[in-house]
Formats: C-alpha cells, structure tokens, sequence
C-alpha cells in the first residue's frame, strides 16, 4: 500500500530540484558521444569482464583453430575417454573424437548461427517496428497484426518445421531461428520510433524539408540504436542457445560441428560421461554470460540517466 | 518585530560531484514571521528549491548535505531531531506543493483515498472520521460536489484541480507553514489566478506561514508581503515587497524586475529593450572567492571580483549584500 | 497607412480525429482549429495568445504545414500553402521557419550544432556550397555564439544557448516569415529577455516576419504589434496592441488580463478584475454557441445557442461577442 508520507511524494520531484550544474562550454574539451559512452562502459566491470570473456572465446574459435589441426571428426582415441587423456585433453565423445577439438573448431559455427540469426532478427523486426511506428495508423495495425501472429506462434516448433521442411544447416537453422526472434525487436522499435516521432526535432526535421526516408533513417533511427543495440546483444545470446536446442534435438547440419550438435549427439551418454556434454555447455554458457554482460554494459553506457555521477 | 516561527541561521548545503563539492547553499538567513507570505525569487539553479528541501530536511544524501547552519522551527533545531521526529513534522506542521501536482499524485489511489491516508499517518482516528475530512479539504480548497469528486483518480481531473488536491492534501493536518514551490507553473494564467486567490483566502483563514517559490516577480508582487531573493546559493536582497520592487538595490534584483516585460494597462509606442543579464548561473562548482554575480554583473568592481560582500541594512528590514552598497552608504 | 500582407489565413481547420481502436471511423473530432481568419503584415509581429487547448500551436503548426489541414486557406506571398504537395512544398518550406518552444527537444542531440545550422542550406540548397560554411559562421556571431561552438553537440549548451541554435536554424534557409511558438516560455526569466532581444534585433536587421505564439501576455504586449486572442478554437478579440490592451473588449480578454500577476499596483488594485471560475473546456465536439459561454460571467441565452462573429468595432480592432456594443462598450464596462 502506498504511504502518503510527505517525503514519498517528494522523492520524485528532489530530482528535479536538485541545483542544476549546467554550464556554459567555454573550452573546448568536449568528450564525443561514443568517447563519452566507452567510458561508461568501462565503469562497469562486469561489462569489461564480458568483453575480455568474449575476445577470448573468439580467438579460441577464430584462431586458434589454425594452430590446433585436429579435425572434429575424426577418431583419434578410445570413446569415451575421461579429460587428460593424452592427445586428448578434454577427453573424447562416444565415437572417440576429441572434444578439445569440436570446441575448437565448432565454436564458429555456434557463433555464427548466434549472430547471424540475431542479424536477421533485428532486419526484420527493426523493418517492422520503424514503419509501423513512424507511420502509424492502418501500417501500425495491419504490421503489429503480423507481429503479434508471430509472438503466439510456439517458436520451437515453428522453427523444427521450417529446419525439417529445408534440410538442417547453418544457412537453415539461422534463418530459422531469426525468423521466430524477431518479434521483440520489432515492439522496441516500433515504440522508440513511436516516441521520438513526436518530439520537436522531428518537426524540425521536416519543416527543413527533410524526406521520410532521411527522417526514418538519419534522425530517428541514430536516436532509437541505444537499446536496439542492447536488445541485439541480447538476440545473440538467444539465438545461441536456440541453436544449441535445435542441436540437441538433432536438428542441426551432421556435417558441420557445433557445440550444440555435440550436446546432441552426446546426450546418452550423459550419466556414463559428463565431459562430452558438460565440456561444450559450459563454452555456450560462458559465450551467453559474455554476451548479456556486453548487453548490460552498453545499456548502461547509452543510458543518459546515469550520467554525471 | 514578533518572534520568527521558523527561523533558519547560517545554513550551508553541499554536494559532492564529478567536479568537486559544489557549495549549492551557503550563508543563508531566512526568518518566518506568523501570518505572513514570503516570496523566494530567483532563477532556476539559484537554490530556491534546495532551500525548501532543506526545510522539509529532504535533501537527498549522498550527493548532497546539509554542512553547517540551523533550522528552528519554534525553537526546536529540525537539523538536529532524529528521523522519526522529522516525520511526524513533515506533512505535518510543515508541508509542501510542488510544481506538478501530476507526478506527486499516486495514479493507483483516488484522491480522496490519498488525503485520508495522510490524516490516518499524522492524526490516526477512524478511516470513517478520516474521509469525511478528506472530503471537507476538497470543500475547503473549492473543488465543486467535493463527495463525488473524492472517489476520482488523478488522471481524471484537471491540471488546476490537482493542484487543488495537492493544496488540500498539504492543508490537511493544518500545518503551520506551507511550501509552494513554483505551484503554478504548469497551469494556465487563468487557472494560477484561481489558485493565487485560494492560497491567499486559506493563509487568511488557517494562519499558516506560506513559503512562495517563484521566477516570477509579478506573483510576488500579488502574493508576498516580504521577499529574498536569491542567487547562487546565496541571498542577496531581502526586505518588503513593495520596497523592493520600486527600490531594488542588488543589481540582480533590479536586472530580474527589468528582464521581464511586466504587462502594463496603457502600453505605449515606445518599446525600450529589456534589461539583458547577459550568461547564466554559474555551476556551483566553480564559484570564487568573490561575488557569484559578478560575472554577470554590469556594474562589477575589482572587489567584487576578489571578496564576497557583507550585508548591509539599507532600510527598514531591507538587507542588501552588495559592495556597491558599502561604497555608496546607505 | 497600406502595408504589404505576408501571411493571410481564410476560414482555416484544423479537426483531428480522436484515437480509436481498430479500423472502424473516428467519430468524434478534436476541434483544435475552428475557423480563424487573420491577415499578417510583413516585417510584423503576429502574435497569438490563449490558454492550453486554444489551438494557437496548432494553428501555427498548420502554417508550417505540420499537421493536416481540414479545410481554408494558407497564402503566403502568392503562393496557396494548403495546396501545395511533395516537391512543390518542400522548394516551398524555406520561406518559412519555426522555433520551437522547448530547447531540449527541439535538436537532434546526436548531431553538431553546426552541422543542425547547416542542414537547412544543404536540404533546401541554399547559396553555394562553398559560401556555406561562411554562412553558418555569420549565423552563430548573429545569434551570440561563437563560431567555434559549432563543433559542440546540444548536450553541451545551456537552454539559453540552445534556443540560439534553434533561431539560427530557423533563419538559415533565409526565410520570410518565422513562426515562433512559445520560444521563450521554457526558458529562465533572464534568458528570456536575452532571447525576446535578440529576436527584436534580427527582426529589425533582417526584416522578418514573425507569427509569434505565445501565453504570456507580458511578452506579447512587448514584442508583437497585432494581437489575436484566441479560445477553444477561435479568435475571440484581435487589435493592434496599443488598442486591444488599452481598451480589451471581449470579457476573456479582459479576464486574462485580470489573471495576470501585476508588479504594476495600478493593474493589481482595479476594482473591476474579473475571475474566471473553472478550467478552459475540452476541445472535443465543442458545443454550438460561443465557446466562452460556460466561463462567462456576462453570458446569457443566447451566447448558447448562437455563435458571435467577429465583426470590426475600430480600425484595426475586431471582437466576437454579442454584447460589446457597436462603439465599442464591452459587458464589462456596462455593471
């Protein structure tokens, strides 16, 4: 129950009270909106922490595979050998192959599903969400419609028959996944549009003859990338595990190794080998975890409220 | 002169920031005499709000803190009493309006709900006895068919009649000094007028000391009797409005007067350009040793520049700080 | 005295529909403009003053083409603004320009101030390219900033400041008529004088015509040099400024001028201020008669059934009221 205590209805307004340390720029050490952002990103550790996490799992799926040549598929050991086995330092899978290996070599897979399924799911939904919002009226309805059909649809099941109907693949499984993801950006986009559409420079904008398109794509959309880019970050890491779901249900390309096909082709034998499915988890684990942090951290770096303290 | 009601000595108020401590409040004297109104005028930024806040002891810490100074209400020092004190006075013998009586409304509750419950928190009783009151505030501050305005939400009235239920609410366990900070500034002129003559009709019927927070010089001159006006944090002028306004002697009061046209009943050809303070307040954290006004100031001395300036009495309860002052006599 | 007309306004509308779910037609209408006609004199100042829902932004926005117009007509100079669509009214819009009322909103914070001031030439082809840059140079020292501010972004100002990128904006196209809408109202009362002189100087130096709104009878009396009043809608009273505040004729006239906080004690002290009870009513499906009606202490039957026009009692000097009398007697006057 809300108490009508005096200093509950003030808190709102000490804000707005509090003495204002505006100033005349006189200097011109002026900080660029990106330089000013980087340092607020870099205020929060657990961001940074992030980001170190991240450029390390690239290296180790974008690199290091030149150095480390042992292919995914191939037998090189006993199956189901235990991690520290020679030659085969986190062990092997059932058939014998080693799994340093298809960590290596199908992080890239794994990451590149993530993105570029995320990518497709901000096209579409940034497409839908900027049109219905600054155009509004029958666009906004007839669009948001088309959106909302797409949120209640169950998104796993829709994406098992997209991937059963064109055959597993990197190509299939993205697409797939971006196709049932894209809902979420669309509702951000259409309501930052929605709300920036309304403010004065936008009336500027057009009282100096500037085109929608210009308007949609130079004025708006500059202004509405802050938690559009939080909300792609975010994406990613769906589409991550999204892919690692598919996997797992044996929904994947056989012929390309990717952390979440070695979960799938793993899972029986979780109980007699937990390194062939722990192994792989926790690298999709941590590559989330990076990418959430990243996520949070540019929030708040693009997050004028927390500016000035 | 009677003994002030509330009467605040020296006070300091800093905040820490990025750039250092900004001294947002310093060397502050305001007294409140019983049965008057006192207008606080002066740009935004120059501490009029801070100082209610201090008032209401609502600054918030951290940044902010109230460094030095006291705050008597009755005798009774508000910056030493313990928080659970300084509840029982706030919305209590003093309250306080604010500029937008929309954010300060809970949306969830109807209003009358919302009056009740800070009767039930200050004078508990009957929920029963507590809305009859209620419904009598809303009498009282001329919300017409007050029984059946009481059940409606916030959103559904007006920009004037919320501000009514926030005078209502404010009045509601008689306070013996009301803050108004800027009560007016989202309303329209015809509505302010209405709500002007309300606060002054209720002043003259409950007694209550009311503070006037304001840019506005004309609702000063409608509404006060006696006026600080204040710059930086700082006081440079107090004394009776009309004293003040046809004697200003700090050049900010004088530039404030001139930078508004005042609206005249027999306006003539001739239009003379405004009085121009040229720049703005400066950030509190880089005031200097001298003047904060100085800047701005058109007729600024090396002196002014280098020491700030003592107050001096230039009439009948008319306070200047100013070294233009000291330099002329009074 | 003749003087040329910049600006003419006919029997313009502006009606917009109010929100409703799904495809089915609004039914009911927000009268936001009802019918006003107004003539502006170049090289004056227009002023339009009224409460909040008396339509006098929108009527500004429907000048500048930035709501849709329900019906009337918009001429300036020669050229039929309501009329004009796609190219035609984008080669049409640099002659004429708006500041905005707050400055916060009004500039786009991820670009440079310099490049806000240029955009207008670049867009609407202004000078030559190379001429340009010197242009928005001489428009900064015009307006009081520095040119070397040019490379700051709109964070980095104060409001004061911000508002003289918006009227360096706003000339930058070198348009005829500037319509200001409440560009000083957001602002501290000191920058407010600093802005209402600037824009005095640019008028006198550039010879610009200004369709000024604002709700601030003080700066209205000050800047402008025709006045119309308007309520829910419509122009109630409409003078030359030394007329219509010396000699006000229409009871809401007389009654904003009433409200106002007077550091004058002759205006405080008149006997005869009039207090309006209640709030100005919605705008929504207005009701037949005059709009005042409801708030009017003079009013009686027949302000409710029959709509006042606005006739001429003096030169320069028209009002919409059935009881101000032909020479010019207003209700207020009559008790």
């Amino acid at each position: 129950m809300g108490r009508n205590d005096m200093s509950e209805q003030a808190n709102s307004q000490i804000q707005a009270a509090s003495p204002s340390f505006e100033t005349e720029v006189d200097i011109l050490t002026i900080e660029h909106p990106l330089r000013e952002a980087a340092r607020m990103f870099a205020r929060n550790k657990a961001a940074v922490g992030g980001l170190i996490l991240l450029v390390g799992i690239l290296i180790l799926t974008l690199v290091v595979p030149f150095f480390y040549t042992v292919d995914p598929f191939d037998l090189v050991w006993a199956p189901l050998s235990p991690p520290g086995t020679e030659n085969a330092p986190f062990g092997t899978d059932y058939l014998g192959r080693d799994i340093l290996a298809g960590i290596v070599h199908g992080g890239s897979a794994t990451l590149a599903v993530g993105a570029s399924a995320a990518l497709l799911a901000v096209v579409i939904g940034l497409s839908v969400g900027s049109l219905a919002g600054y155009y509004g009226g029958w666009v906004d309805e007839v669009l948001m419609r088309i959106t909302e059909f797409f949120q209640v649809l169950p998104t796993l099941l829709f994406a098992m028959v997209i991937v059963a109907l064109f055959r597993p693949s990197v190509a299939t499984v993205a697409f797939a996944i971006g196709v049932v993801s894209w809902t979420a950006v669309a509702r951000l986009a259409r309501s930052e549009f929605l709300r920036i559409r309304s403010l004065d420079y936008i009336k500027a904008a057009r009282s100096i003859s500037s085109s929608n398109r210009r308007i949609i794509w130079l004025v708006i959309l500059p202004n509405a990338m802050p938690p559009l880019v939080v909300q792609a970050t975010l994406a990613v890491g769906g589409a991550i595990l999204f892919e690692a779901g598919l996997s797992f249900l044996g929904l994947s390309d056989p012929n390309v190794m990717s952390w979440g096909f070695m979960i799938g082709s793993s899972r029986d034998y979780l109980m007699d080998a937990w390194w062939t499915v722990t192994i792989p988890g926790i690298f999709i684990f941590l590559t989330v975890l990076s990418v959430s942090l990243i996520g949070d951290g540019l929030n708040d770096a693009t997050n004028p409220k927390l500016r000035e303290r | 002169m009677a003994e002030p009601l509330l009467e605040i000595k020296d006070l300091r108020v800093e905040f820490d920031t990025r750039d250092g401590v900004a001294t947002v409040i310093d060397g502050l004297d305001i007294s409140l005499y019983p049965g008057e109104i006192l207008g606080i005028v002066g740009e935004s930024g120059c501490g009029k709000s801070m100082t209610a806040l201090s008032i209401m002891r609502l600054v918030p810490v951290p940044p902010g803190r109230i460094a030095k100074g006291t705050i008597r209400l009755d005798g009774e020092d508000l910056l030493q009493v313990s928080e659970k004190r300084m509840r029982g006075v706030r919305g209590n013998a003093i309250s306080m309006i604010f500029q937008e009586p929309m954010t300060s409304l809970n949306p969830v509750f109807s209003v009358g709900d919302q009056i009740a419950e800070t009767i039930l928190l200050h004078e508990g009783g009957s929920k029963r006895a507590a809305w009859q009151r209620a419904v009598e505030m809303l009498d009282a501050v001329g919300i017409p068919v007050p029984e059946v305005r009481a059940r409606e939400y916030p959103h559904q009235m007006s920009g004037g009649m919320r501000q009514r239920v926030m005078i209502a609410m404010a009045l509601a366990c008689q306070p013996r000094v009301l803050i108004a900070d800027e009560p007016t500034t989202a309303l329209d002129v015809t509505v302010q007028a209405q709500i002007f003559d309300l606060l002054k009709d209720l002043q003259k019927k409950t007694g209550a000391v009311i503070v006037l927070i304001t840019h506005d010089m004309g609702a000063i001159a409608e509404m006060a009797q006696r006026v600080v006006v204040m710059y930086a944090g700082r006081k440079v002028e107090d004394g009776p409005v009309d004293e003040i306004l046809t004697n200003p002697k700090h050049p900010y009061t004088t530039g404030l007067i001139g930078c508004v046209p005042h609206l005249s009943a027999d306006p003539s050809e001739e239009r003379v350009p405004l009085t121009d303070i040229p720049g703005v307040v400066p950030p509190m954290t880089r005031l200097g040793q001298g003047c904060p006004f100085a800047p701005r100031c058109s007729e600024a001395m090396d002196k002014c520049r280098l020491e700030m300036p003592t107050q001096s009495v230039v009439g009948e309860d008319h306070r200047v700080s100013c070294w233009l002052i000291e330099n002329d006599g009074p | 005295m003749t003087e040329e007309t910049l600006l003419s306004i006919e029997n313009l509308k502006v009606h917009f529909p109010l929100k409703t779910r799904g495809f089915s037609a609004p039914k009911s209408f927000v009268h936001a403009v009802d019918g006003i006609d107004l003539k502006i004199a170049k090289g004056k100042t227009f002023g339009i003053v009224g409460e909040s829902g008396s339509g006098k932004t929108t009527t500004a926005l429907a000048v500048m083409r930035l709501v849709p117009i329900t019906s009337g007509a918009i001429t300036l100079g020669d050229q039929r603004l309501d009329r004009l669509e796609g190219e035609e009214l984008r080669r049409a819009r640099r002659h004429m320009q708006i500041i905005f009322q707050d400055p916060y909103s009004s500039l786009n914070p991820r670009v440079r101030a310099g490049a806000i001031v240029r955009e207008p030439m670049d867009l609407m082809d202004v000078g030559e390219k190379s001429e340009r840059e010197d242009l928005v140079a001489e428009l900064f020292r015009q307006v009081g900033l520095r040119p070397e501010q040019q490379a700051l972004f709109p964070h980095q100002f104060s409001g004061g400041q911000r508002q003289r990128i918006g009227v360096a904006r706003a000339l930058a196209s070198q348009p005829d008529l500037v319509v200001c809408d409440e560009p000083v109202s957001a602002l501290d009362v000191a920058i407010q004088a600093q802005i209402i002189n600037l824009l005095r100087k640019l008028q006198a130096e550039l010879g610009l015509t200004y369709l000024f709104i604002s709700h601030d009878l003080g700066v209205v009396q000050y800047i402008c040099d025709d006045i119309a009043v308007m309520y829910l809608g419509k122009i109630v009273e409409m003078g030359d400024r030394i007329s219509l505040f010396k000699e006000p004729l229409h009871p809401y006239t007389w009654a904003l001028l009433s409200a106002v906080p007077s550091a004058d004690p002759a205006l405080r002290d008149r006997a005869d201020r009039i207090r309006l009870q209640g709030d100005p009513p919605s705008p929504i499906d207005p009701p037949p008669g005059c709009g005042f009606a409801s708030r009017c202490p003079f009013s009686q039957a027949l302000c409710t059934m029959e709509a006042p026009q606005l006739r001429t009692i003096r030169t320069g000097h028209s009002v919409a009221c059935h009881f101000v009398s032909d020479d010019g007697v207003p209700p207020q006057r009559k008790i």
